[in-house]
């Protein structure tokens, strides 16, 4: 075909829109095939946060929910155990200032909770994933030390880990437990699987 | 009629065919006309028996795929059906596990020959860049892979790897759980590696063969002493120095395919886990999102990147020590992509370039193979300082190349090639 009387730049305008309108048009088909990877409504509700009543709760017991899983302990510590708790420091604790990224930033001190004598942490030993026992009393037996200050023992291979989840030293396991996302929804209600002000999904 | 100057058969029923589909001038063009340099030595095998590696691959995964099921309530026992009750399904399966490690084993030495004699430069860079493609599409089919049968390497295997974007500042928690489809690896994962797996990456692989060697034979293929052998040609036009590659070396790879399938159904038949490096002892129990393994080491063919991820300890620039460790994984590989324009040597073949490219070559291989061995290990602070020694090597090679190929005195070429 004959070159002549070719519009060349109505050509390159509607080769250049032709392609910028069927790039746009590429991208939002992606949308759908890129979303279908996100989490399903079914995964999503299967990690969904989970509520628990603390009203009952009484200082020194413990309670324990189940979050994506796995067992999430709620703890009411009591002053005395507060006490005994802030008195470690880094000559018997691997992380007494949890250097780790093992909680949520708002999680912080020595008691790792947003108040002092709650405390929640993911049930789930760092070294390989047993379940430590609750061992709150210093007259608890079978922990392997004289001087226990009151924490959780790992009957599988004997890690000790500090009433505030933090892990002691010279013990197989290398973290200190796990801090989920949690807050307060009212003075006895918590919310397990999600931070204050952050939305689900 | 139109003109065509088409080779075409005389008659018969490839007349027909040819004049429908240029099915003479393929075989042509890419075997019997397909001019190959007449000195090709031992390193030249490996083209030819990842092809080979690749169909067993693609044979035995479908039938694989008859029996196994992608869920995490099924796949483990789906796999055991296949070891137990399939008839021959323990060869299928094994043929297919030793596959994968053959692959890596195969892949790894055609590579080296490339670095070794050059053939990654001008004309051939667009034949290595699709050749590194190809490399990082069978990672990723040979991690998905690793997934499926949902043992517990698998499943922490992959745990640790789709956690490795979660380390990618702002986007990276988003990024794994997209990756994953869930909070953790659950079956949700499982599936979607399948599909993949099965589906979309064999079909990319595939059509980077294609890619990769249209490419080789737009430009032909390079020999061991890295000279042009089109520069000289016969009265036909045909080089003086290349022969037919078929029947020349079609014959010559089946010696090479009958000694690699002697070693290879050794492996199958009588080591068939690989020592514990093709399919690693925890994965004889099924996976299990509660208890993690005491030691998590990938597979073989991943460890000396993986060496590399874990010998980054330290934070810098403001930046975590975890991502940090991506990123060198992540330009250990990306690296690779560059070599063509990063080798500033007159000369192709490693026979005639100076005493630096050697010994950098050999301390690549040195750092290369220590890093896998380190990879496999679990670390210690000795073992930390090692990788980190061997990081720098790696990086070495390949980042002071245009400097050590530029200084370096060269060897003449020869005029022809060399027997």
């Amino acid at each position: 075909m004959a070159e002549d009387g070719v519009n060349r730049g109505r050509r390159r305008f509607l080769v250049a829109a032709t392609t910028m309108v069927g790039a746009a048009g590429a991208a939002a088909v992606a949308v759908p095939f890129l979303s279908a990877w996100k989490p399903s409504a079914e995964a999503r509700a299967a990690g969904a946060p989970v509520k628990a009543d603390i009203s009952k709760l009484e200082p020194g017991q413990r309670m324990v929910v189940e979050w994506r899983g796995r067992p999430v302990w709620i703890l009411d510590r009591s002053a005395e155990m507060i006490r005994r708790t802030e008195a470690l420091g880094e000559d018997r604790l691997a992380d007494a200032a949890s250097s780790n990224p093992q909680q949520p930033d708002y999680v912080s001190g020595p008691l790792r909770s947003i108040r002092p004598e709650i405390g929640v942490f993911v049930g789930i030993c760092t070294h390989l994933g047993c379940s430590p026992v609750f061992r709150p009393e210093p007259s608890a037996e079978g922990v392997g030390v004289d001087d226990w200050p009151g924490g959780f023992f790992c009957p599988c291979h004997g890690s000790r880990f500090d009433l505030a989840g933090r892990v002691f030293r010279n013990v197989p396991a290398p973290l200190n437990l796990e801090v989920p996302p949690y807050h307060f929804e009212s003075d006895s209600v918590i919310v397990v699987g999600l931070g204050e002000g952050e939305e689900v999904g | 009629m139109e003109r065509s100057d088409k080779p075409k058969a005389e008659r018969g029923l490839m007349r027909w065919v040819d004049d429908r589909f240029p099915a003479t001038q393929m075989l042509r063009e890419h075997l019997t006309q397909y001019y190959a340099p007449r000195n090709f030595n031992f390193w030249y095998f490996f083209g030819s028996l990842a092809l080979l590696v690749l169909v067993n691959q693609i044979l035995t995964g479908v039938w694989l795929t008859m029996t196994y099921t992608p869920t995490a309530e099924e796949a483990f026992a789906s796999v055991e059906t296949i070891m137990r009750d399939v008839e021959w399904g323990w060869l299928i399966r094994y043929l297919h596990t030793t596959g994968a490690s053959a692959f890596f084993v195969v892949i790894y030495l055609h590579m080296f020959r490339g670095l070794l004699y050059g053939s990654y430069k001008a004309p051939r860079e667009l034949v290595w860049v699709f050749g590194m493609a190809l490399y990082l599409a069978l990672m990723a089919e040979a991690f998905m892979g690793y997934l499926l049968p949902w043992g517990q390497m698998s499943y922490w295997g992959a745990q640790v790897i789709t956690s490795l974007f979660s380390a990618i500042p702002a986007i990276g928690p988003g990024l794994a759980e997209w990756i994953r489809g869930d909070y953790l690896v659950t079956g949700i994962t499982l599936n979607r590696f399948f599909a993949l797996h099965v589906v979309a990456l064999p079909i990319v692989i595939l059509a980077l063969v294609v890619l990769h060697i249209v490419a080789l034979h737009e430009v032909g293929s390079n020999n061991p002493d890295g000279i042009d052998i089109k520069a000289r040609r016969d009265a036909d036009g045909k080089p003086l120095d290349g022969i037919p590659f078929h029947p020349y070396y079609t014959l010559k790879d089946l010696v090479g395919v009958a000694v690699f399938l002697f070693v290879f159904c050794v492996v199958v038949f009588y080591f068939p886990e690989g020592g514990g490096y093709f399919i690693e002892q925890p994965n004889f129990e099924p996976a299990n999102p509660l208890q993690t393994p005491d030691h998590i080491a990938p597979v073989w063919y991943f460890t000396p990147f993986y060496a590399i991820l874990r010998g980054v300890t330290f934070s810098l620039f403001g930046l975590e020590a975890k991502f940090l460790g991506v990123v060198a994984m992540g330009f250990a590989i990306a690296v690779l992509f560059v070599l063509p324009w990063l080798d500033r040597s007159p000369v192709r073949s490693m026979r005639y370039k100076g005493w630096m490219s050697r010994v950098m070559l050999g301390l690549f291989v040195v750092c290369f193979t220590t890093l896998g061995v380190l990879g496999v290990l679990p670390s210690t602070e000795t073992r930390t300082v090692i990788a980190q020694i061997c990081t720098l090597g790696y990086f070495a090679y390949f980042l002071l190349m245009p400097f050590y190929t530029r200084l370096e005195p060269t060897r003449p070429l020869p005029e022809r090639v060399t027997d």
